[in-house]
Formats: C-alpha cells, structure tokens, sequence
C-alpha cells in the first residue's frame, strides 16, 4: 500500500492511534485477498444496497440545451441514498472481522452517519456519530434517521460545529478507546490506509459506470464530473477512468459565495499544502497554519481539507478541479427536479450544475457522465427556503 | 549534550525526578506568560513544555483545547511563542524549554526558518503530538544540525518492534503517554503503567518522562517511582483557569511547588 501519492498523503497521527493504522493495513491488506470476504461485500451490496446503479440519460435536458449528451450515475438511488453505503458497509465488516465491536463515524450532511447506523444494524455493531451541531440543525431529517437507527448521536458544539470538527471528535474518541473501537472514516481523506481504503471501496462506482455506458453507448464518457468535498465519490467514480487518458476528469468543489468572497470551500482550486487531520495534502489555512473556516451550503462540502490522492491528480493535471457556487448548485437542483423529476443533494448539485455549464460547450456527439452522489430529500427544508430567497432576489432585481 | 539531556543526568546524578510542566503560551492572556513562566522556574520545575497556540488540537482533551483556542484568540502565535522563549532566555531563564505544538503550525512556518529561528531564540526541543516518528524523518534532518532535540511519543499501544524504531529516532527523552486517550485529568493512573515504562526502559538509555492525566502530587510521587519526569498539563491549565488572575502566579507556585517536592517523596520510600 502508498503511504503517500508522490508528495501528498501520510499519517500524521498521535503515536496512539498508529497500532491501529497498521492493524488495519494488515487486515485490509488480506481481505483484498480474500475472495469469501470480496464474495460478501458483493453480495451485500447487490442484496441490500441495491446495486448495480443504474445510469440515466438526462433526454430533456440534454434536448433544451444541445450539446453534449448528460448520463447520470445514481447513487441517490442506493439504500440509505447515498453512495455513502458502499464504504460503509464494507469496512463495518471489516472493523467486525477485526474483533471490533463498537463504530465511531463522523457526518458532515448526515448521509455517511446514517449509512454507518444503517450497516452497524445490520451487522450487529454498536455505533456513536459525532455531528457538528451547525450541519445537525441543517440536516434534521438525516439526525432523525439515524436516531431512529439506533445510533448514539453527540452533537459537536467545538469549533465551526461542522464536518472538520466532528472528524476531530471522532479521532478522539478512538485513541481513547482504541481496543474496541473502529474509527469508520467516510471520506478519502485523513491518515493512510484510509484514503486508499475508501477509494476502493467507492471504487465500485466508476467500475459500474464505465461498464454500463460501454454498454449503452458502445464507448467511454468524453467528460467524468463529480463534486469533491473530501472526495469519496469523486475518487470512486473517476478510479473507474483514470488509466483511459481521453476521458476528461472534472472535479467541482463548493464556492460557496463566491471564490473571492474567502466564503468557500475549495481547498484544490484555491488552498495550499499542509497538515490537515493526518493528512499532508491541499487545504484552507492562514498564514500560521491554522485551519480556515469554510463555507457552503452543501454540508457534505463543507470542509477544509482535500483527500490526498486529489491532491495528487491536481498536481499530476490528470483531473481539473474547478468550482460551483451555492447559487449554482441552487439552480442545477432545481432545475434536475423540473427538468428530469430527480432530486439531487445539495453536494451532487454542485457537479450537475458544471455539466450544465460544460455540455452545451461540446459536441452534440459527445457523452459527459456525472456522478449523482445523493438524493436531496435531506436537504429539502434547507434549498426551498434558499430558493425563495434568490426568488425573492430575482423579483427585487 | 544538548541542554534537556544535561537536565536529565544532573537531575540522575542528585537521585531526582524531573518536573515538567506544559504551559499554553498567551494563556489566559497574551501578556501572562512571562510572569507564569517565572513562577513555574522559582518554584522548583526542571523543564517548561511551552504550548503553542492551535485551534484544532487533536491529541488534547476540553482543557488543553479550550486554553489553546483561547490563545489563539487572543492572536498568540507561533512567532510571539519564539519571542516570549527569547525574552525570557535574556532575563536569565536557564530552564530547558521544548515548544509543544502541533505539526501544521510548524510546516507553515517553514522548517528551515523555524530551526534557525528556534535555536536563536533558545528553545531546546520540538514536542509534535501528530508527527509521529514515522513521518519524522525531515524534520529530524532539519531540527538536529540546530541542536533541537526532537522527542518522540511512546504510547501504551506502541508495539516492541515499533518501540524500537521510535527510541532510535527519539532524542532529549521520552515522552510516555501513561494511558490511550487524549490530554487531561484522571483519576487515577493505570496499573500497568511501571510495565509499560520497565518494557521501554529495556530499549533506551533515554530518559522517560510520563505524561496525560497526572493531576496532583500523588500521581507525580507515584509516576517519579519508575519514570525520569512527569508531566504535568491540563491540571495547570484548569487550575490557571479558574484562579483569579492577580492570584495566579502565585497559586501556580504553590502547585508546582507541592508538585515538585512529590517528586523527591518517591526517594525516601
């Protein structure tokens, strides 16, 4: 296994926690081996997960505004309606093969805790969430879910009480209990192997996707796109493409109000190298290597730290990153809803609202698939109230 | 002999234990510092663990973290650390003094910068809880042509073979978490912990200096038994805290004091 991709990655970690990282790089290093355990996760997966995912093509959309051809990739149509499942079931049997009895997770929209909840009840794990208490009033629907689950849910009143705190939280949680316990990290982002582990187990995604257009369409996307926060599903839908040169990569991180507004959270478009939550990779500091705060109305986003392998992908030109707006996302949500009846979360909103900008740019024989991370049900109290107020804003202007 | 070692094997010579308390720079207020730091000296302690001010310590429980905040606040930063460290080398502090902090500040600092910065000023040591000696091996090219000693974590979890790996890098001493956890007071120490510290011992000529959870005299007495120091953190940090701050100086003297003699009690057992 990397520990770093080229400059970018490590575990900067307490000395505590580094027995654990090994132990979980031994075992995870022999169930990639093990064909029973693969065996298990597939079928998990296909049972109650509900894969594979369909692709969709967006017929109307594509139709109104020429250009390119938009698929999307559903994962708002997986169990518990993120792609978030796919890793977390497959490491909760992997903490369970590891004699582990008790899951720490963080969330940042809710949708990785209640995936978490959701596969410690199937496999009889007990399960503590750490929230930050900001995205726990913006995402009620997902704290009552995963209440309902079962999970013992603590509430983050530290820091900006969003994402970035609840992963401090949850770390410190597992060096206190580090016997017990399994530090179920839902992102690729933090210390190794957890960037690799979640990539490969979210790499599912693109292996799915790349099959299924090849054959729907007889060929390979021309443009993959795909939100990035820590970049679990971005990293799992272009895994599936990056040996294929032609296929262009697009990673569309949240602006937020705005990149020059400093109200954002795009640490690959505008972040520079440090040490963030055991990671050296991009992110948003001061001059003094304090973390900055974020913003976007994408809790899932909303966090200052780019997975390393991102970071790597930036540097190496093999992905672009760029940015999408609150507002942006705003509309693309909207307009997914009245234009195909989807509706996306807040965070995929943010990659259909680029792959509305870039199809109409491309040739009508062209293919951009985007990967529609999660469903929006969860953010639907939070983006009507917004969508009145640009309304609101529109009928002033 | 870098001036941490030095401390150690005078202190060995006399038969002693060493105190070391950690103080959060710019805690409770920018300028409180140098009059804690005088405190600390005059009442006896062998080594200052300066903290540097980070909003998101990981390795640090509500005590340490909520001081740290509060520095940071209050726009301490590492240059002002350097500063205070300097300042107090001129007024004749003869004290070791390692800086604790976490690894981004540094990185942001520059390394090069901050060795050559450090080792001006006077700072003796580097205390880096999320820079593990795995990860170290830069910092470790940079820091010791300085004469900076950087000390390595050695924690209940850590592994013989790894143990091994760490004592190899580590200079100045030892830190041992007595307990897996993050910072802050306990109750009691753990039973295993003179294991523990005789498994380590086994492997080093390094001095062993434990620390996480020590919150009065009678943990110092009981950890000077089998370690070369103890180190004393969130326990300062809640006692400043809730000391009125014309009483602080010298209530911090009378507890470092206090703290001070139970590392001698342990002799005459």
């Amino acid at each position: 296994m990397n520990e770093f991709y080229g400059p970018f990655g490590g575990a900067f970690v307490a000395e505590t926690l580094i027995r654990n990282l090994e132990e979980l790089k031994r075992e995870y290093a022999a169930v990639r081996e093990d064909g029973t355990f693969l065996a298990q996760i597939d079928r998990l997966l296909r049972e109650f997960v509900g894969r594979p995912t369909p692709i969709t093509p967006l017929e109307r959309l594509s139709g109104e505004r020429g250009g390119a051809r938009v698929y999307l990739k559903r994962e708002d149509l997986t169990h518990t309606g993120a792609h978030k499942i796919n890793n977390a079931l497959a490491q909760a049997l992997l903490a369970k093969r590891m004699g582990k009895k008790r899951i720490v997770a963080e969330t940042g929209a809710g949708q990785h805790g209640v995936a978490v909840a959701t596969a410690c009840c199937k496999l009889g794990l007990e399960c503590v969430v750490y929230m930050g208490a900001v995205d726990a009033a913006r995402q009620a629907p997902n704290v009552q879910r995963m209440k309902l689950l079962g999970a013992d849910l603590r509430l983050v009143t530290l820091g900006q009480q969003t994402l970035k705190d609840a992963i401090s939280e949850a770390i410190r949680d597992w060096i206190a209990n580090v016997d017990t316990t399994h530090y179920l990290l839902g992102s690729a982002v933090g210390p190794q192997p957890f960037p690799e582990i979640v990539r490969d187990f979210q790499s599912v995604i693109g292996r799915e996707a790349r099959e299924q257009l090849l054959q729907a369409e007889g060929r390979l996307p021309d443009a993959v796109v795909a939100c990035v926060g820590g970049g679990s599903n971005a990293i799992g839908i272009f895994s599936g493409f990056l040996s294929d040169p032609a296929v262009r990569l697009i990673g569309v991180q949240a602006a937020g109000e705005g990149l020059e507004s400093g109200k954002h959270a795009a640490p690959l478009v505008q972040g520079t190298l440090g040490i963030i939550q055991g990671s050296l990779t991009y992110m948003l500091q001061d001059e003094h290597g304090g973390i900055r705060e974020t913003h976007s109305i994408a809790p899932g986003l909303d966090y200052p730290g780019a997975g390393p392998q991102h970071s790597y992908l930036k540097d190496s030109g093999r992905v672009e990153y760029t940015s999408a707006t609150d507002r942006e996302a705003l509309e693309a949500f909207r307009c997914l809803c009245r234009t195909e009846g989807i509706l996306p979360a807040l965070e995929s909103a943010h990659a259909v609202a680029h792959a509305l900008k870039l199809a109409p740019s491309m040739e009508p024989g062209q293919i951009v698939l985007v990967n529609l991370s999660g469903r929006g049900d969860k953010d639907l109290s939070q983006a009507i109230e917004a969508l009145d107020k640009l309304e609101l804003e529109g009928a002033r202007a | 002999m870098s001036r941490i070692e030095t401390m150690f094997s005078r202190l060995k010579e006399r038969g002693e234990k060493a105190l070391i308390p950690y103080l959060p720079c710019g805690y409770p207020e920018p300028g409180s510092t140098p009059g804690l730091i005088r405190a600390i000296a005059d009442a006896g302690a062998d080594m200052i663990e300066l903290g540097v001010p980070y909003a998101d310590p990981l390795a640090d429980g509500p005590a340490i973290q909520e001081a740290s905040l509060q520095a940071v606040l209050g726009g301490t930063r590492l240059r002002d650390c350097l500063e205070t460290v300097a300042g107090m080398r001129r007024e004749g502090l003869e004290l070791p003094v390692a800086l604790m902090g976490y690894a981004n500040s540094f990185l942001a600092y520059g390394l090069e910068k901050l060795a050559h910065d450090a080792a001006l000023a006077g700072v003796d040591g580097f205390i880096i809880p999320d820079l593990p000696s795995t990860m170290a091996a830069p910092w470790v090219d940079v820091f010791r042509p300085q004469g900076l000693d950087l000390i390595f974590f050695i924690a209940p979890t850590t592994t013989p073979e790894r143990a091994q790996a760490v004592v190899e890098q580590g200079s100045g001493f030892l830190y041992c978490i007595s307990v897996a956890g993050v910072t802050g007071e306990r109750e009691r120490m753990p039973e295993e912990l003179e294991r523990f510290l005789d498994e380590v011992r086994r492997r080093t000529e390094l001095p062993l200096a434990v620390g996480f959870g020590i919150s009065h005299a009678g943990h110092v007495e009981e950890v000077s038994r089998y370690a070369d120091g103890a180190i004393v953190g969130s326990a300062l940090v809640n006692l400043i805290r809730r000391t009125p701050a014309d009483q602080v100086e010298a209530e911090v003297g009378r507890f470092i004091g206090e703290l001070k003699q139970a590392t001698g009690k342990a002799q005459h057992v």
